[in-house]
């Protein structure tokens, strides 16, 4: 993931920007990209839940300050706010509410790692060969930091379809987990 | 790029450029460090009063060095660590706690001149300025992103205490915050309505243009933020985190010396922040008339320091005032009251904002826009009802077939 920064620090030569060398840009991108990955390398190894929730939130801290790198300001205090502010604290208060392990490895993981590398594999194939399809000849524009009204606009005339259908499953998803918690 | 907004990073950087940044974030810093000390002592002194006691009158004039012998106190304290502790993260959740609440303040605008459509720029060592240590276009968001991540020092407190008191205690307290963070950001959604941005001095530009948010969104949003506040600050009546009647107390029961009085500091640095995002938000920030203009700085600081000292004083004011919350109330509060009540306030400011964008006559849609928010206040008033008439019935049921039961017993 670092090897596009990790090329450039070494040739002077960034092939993402056209050319231009953006020093700072490259150090912190460097950074974030090395302590997410150990985090997430860690996430997965560690025997302790609340640890993994932890390691989780790093390597989501670091894509929300990627997104600040790239000016896209709206995304990342987004992604704070949902992903670790919410999403991360409510499988913390999950562990609390039904483990409540103090401290000691809770013997996680072991019988099904081989599965479970498999299924990263294969997504991160995925998520690889989409990402080289989209943007194998891009070059990046660095012109503006994106605007949270442009996002706006954007979100409610030429993605509204998509938008209105997110709301609509979240919606479905939230009733059916009520269902499901009471069980009638 | 992220700081673009202030004048003093728009034209290129350079070491004053640089060294003025330093200044403002290290004069906050300090700034919010006494004021954290005198809040302390003004707490204590103000419920003394209200108690008809005397309170800290020893140390200093009127005991206002009180906070000061209690940290010295407290630094030189055995620092004591459970022995079923999570030793890492124990350490590490104190300074969750505090760094938050030391950033949350950065976006606050604490002075400069918006009187007669003034833009708030100061001019320090021939740049101009904004009386902010930052003003990032998303301000609010970023406010509300910190008091998210400002849950985490409190739940892995009590987690990694090893003990069950904090344990529950902290589980009780994120419950809450994730509970009335909800209505707080719906409140604060109506003020971006009614000043079109995010940045926070963009908002308090905009009130002094017009009429301050507090009377803009029509009170209801300003009420709601302010019960939520208090939730989300765990202060009373909403304190059921640290109810030492059932918890010892709370998440915090295992601290002591330094680490505990950092959990004590960024208690009441949040009380802080929490009253000037308030004045930020609804009551026009640092705006307010210059009386003299030989030391016309001084009165936007003024008007500042005073509407925040009104929060601060309603806070201990509640506190001295309100029995705690029982905690089915507080739940039933927060998602059945507050949430709907700020979300039904936002769609109305919508419709009346499309109504004046469209030219549509002001009164009818207000009367339908009422009419429909009572429409809905009603069915969902019926909803919560007809559930609790059912649960009851149940729980009924179940009472008379175990009573049933039992008495089968008896009779074989």
């Amino acid at each position: 993931m670092s090897t596009p920064a990790i090329f450039a620090a070494v040739t002077g030569f960034d092939p993402l920007t056209g050319g231009e060398f953006l020093v700072a840009q490259n150090i912190a991108f460097a950074i974030m990209a090395i302590t997410m990955l150990v985090s997430a390398v860690r996430m997965v190894t560690t025997g302790n839940v609340v640890h993994a929730a932890l390691y989780l939130v790093i390597v989501l801290a670091g894509a929300a300050g990627i997104f600040i790198l790239l000016g896209a300001e709206f995304v990342g205090v987004t992604q704070v706010l949902v992903y670790i502010g919410a999403i991360v604290v409510l499988f913390l208060f999950g562990i609390m509410l039904t483990k409540g392990s103090f401290g000691a490895d809770d013997g996680v993981g072991g019988e099904r790692r081989g599965i479970a590398a498999m299924v990263g594999a294969l997504v991160l194939a995925v998520m690889a060969a989409a990402l080289l399809d989209t943007f194998r000849d891009a070059e990046l524009s660095r012109a503006e930091p994106s605007l949270t009204a442009d996002v706006a606009d954007l979100i409610f005339s030429r993605y509204i379809v998509p938008f209105e259908a997110i709301s609509v499953l979240l919606l479905a998803a939230l009733i059916g987990a009520i269902v499901v918690a009471r069980g009638d | 790029m992220i700081l673009a907004a202030d004048p003093l990073l728009v034209d290129g950087i350079d070491l004053t450029v640089v060294l003025i940044v330093l200044l403002k974030a290290g004069v906050a810093f300090a700034l919010l460090l006494v004021a954290v000390m005198l809040v302390i002592w003004f707490e204590r002194k103000l419920i003394s009063d209200m108690q008809n006691r005397i309170g800290p009158a020893l140390a200093g004039p009127w005991g206002i060095l009180q906070t000061l012998a209690d940290g010295i106190k407290l630094f030189f304290k055995e620092d004591l660590l459970p022995t079923r502790a999570d030793r890492v993260v124990f350490r590490l959740a104190p300074y969750l706690s505090i760094i938050p609440a030391f950033v949350a303040f950065a976006i606050v605008p604490v002075g400069g001149d918006f009187s007669d459509g003034g833009d708030g720029t100061v001019s320090m060592f021939g740049r101009s300025t904004f009386l902010q240590v930052a003003d990032p276009p998303v301000g609010v968001l970023f406010f509300l992103a910190l008091s998210a991540v400002a849950v985490y020092g409190v739940m892995l407190a009590g987690w990694s205490s090893g003990s069950k008191y904090p344990l529950l205690g902290s589980v009780r307290a994120s419950a809450q915050m994730i509970s009335y963070e909800a209505a707080l950001g719906l409140a604060i959604a109506t003020v971006f309505l009614s000043s079109g941005s995010l940045s926070t001095h963009d908002i308090v530009v905009g009130q002094s243009a017009t009429t301050w948010n507090v009377l803009a969104t029509g009170i209801v949003p300003f009420g709601i933020f302010l019960i939520a506040g208090t939730a989300e600050l765990n202060r009373p009546p909403f304190d059921l985190v640290e109810a030492e009647q059932e918890l010892v107390g709370g998440f915090h029961t295992e601290y002591s010396s330094i680490r505990f009085a950092l959990f004590f500091l960024s208690e009441f640095m949040n009380m802080i922040t929490m009253s000037a995002i308030a004045v930020t938000l609804f009551l026009g920030g640092p705006a307010g008339p210059i009386v003299t203009q030989r030391v016309a700085w001084v009165w936007p600081l003024f008007w500042f320091f005073l509407k925040v000292m009104a929060f601060l004083f309603t806070f201990v004011w509640l506190r001295a005032t309100l029995p705690r919350f029982r905690y089915d109330q507080l739940m039933d509060l927060g998602w059945k009251v507050l949430i709907p009540a700020a979300l039904g306030w936002f769609l109305l400011i919508a419709t009346l904002d499309v109504a004046a964008d469209l030219g549509w006559p002001t009164i009818p849609v207000v009367i339908v826009g009422v009419l429909v928010l009572w429409g809905g206040a009603s069915l969902l008033s019926g909803a919560v009802r007809k559930a609790q008439a059912e649960r009851l019935e149940e729980a009924d049921r179940g009472a008379d077939e175990t009573a049933g039961s039992a008495s089968g017993l008896g009779e074989a």
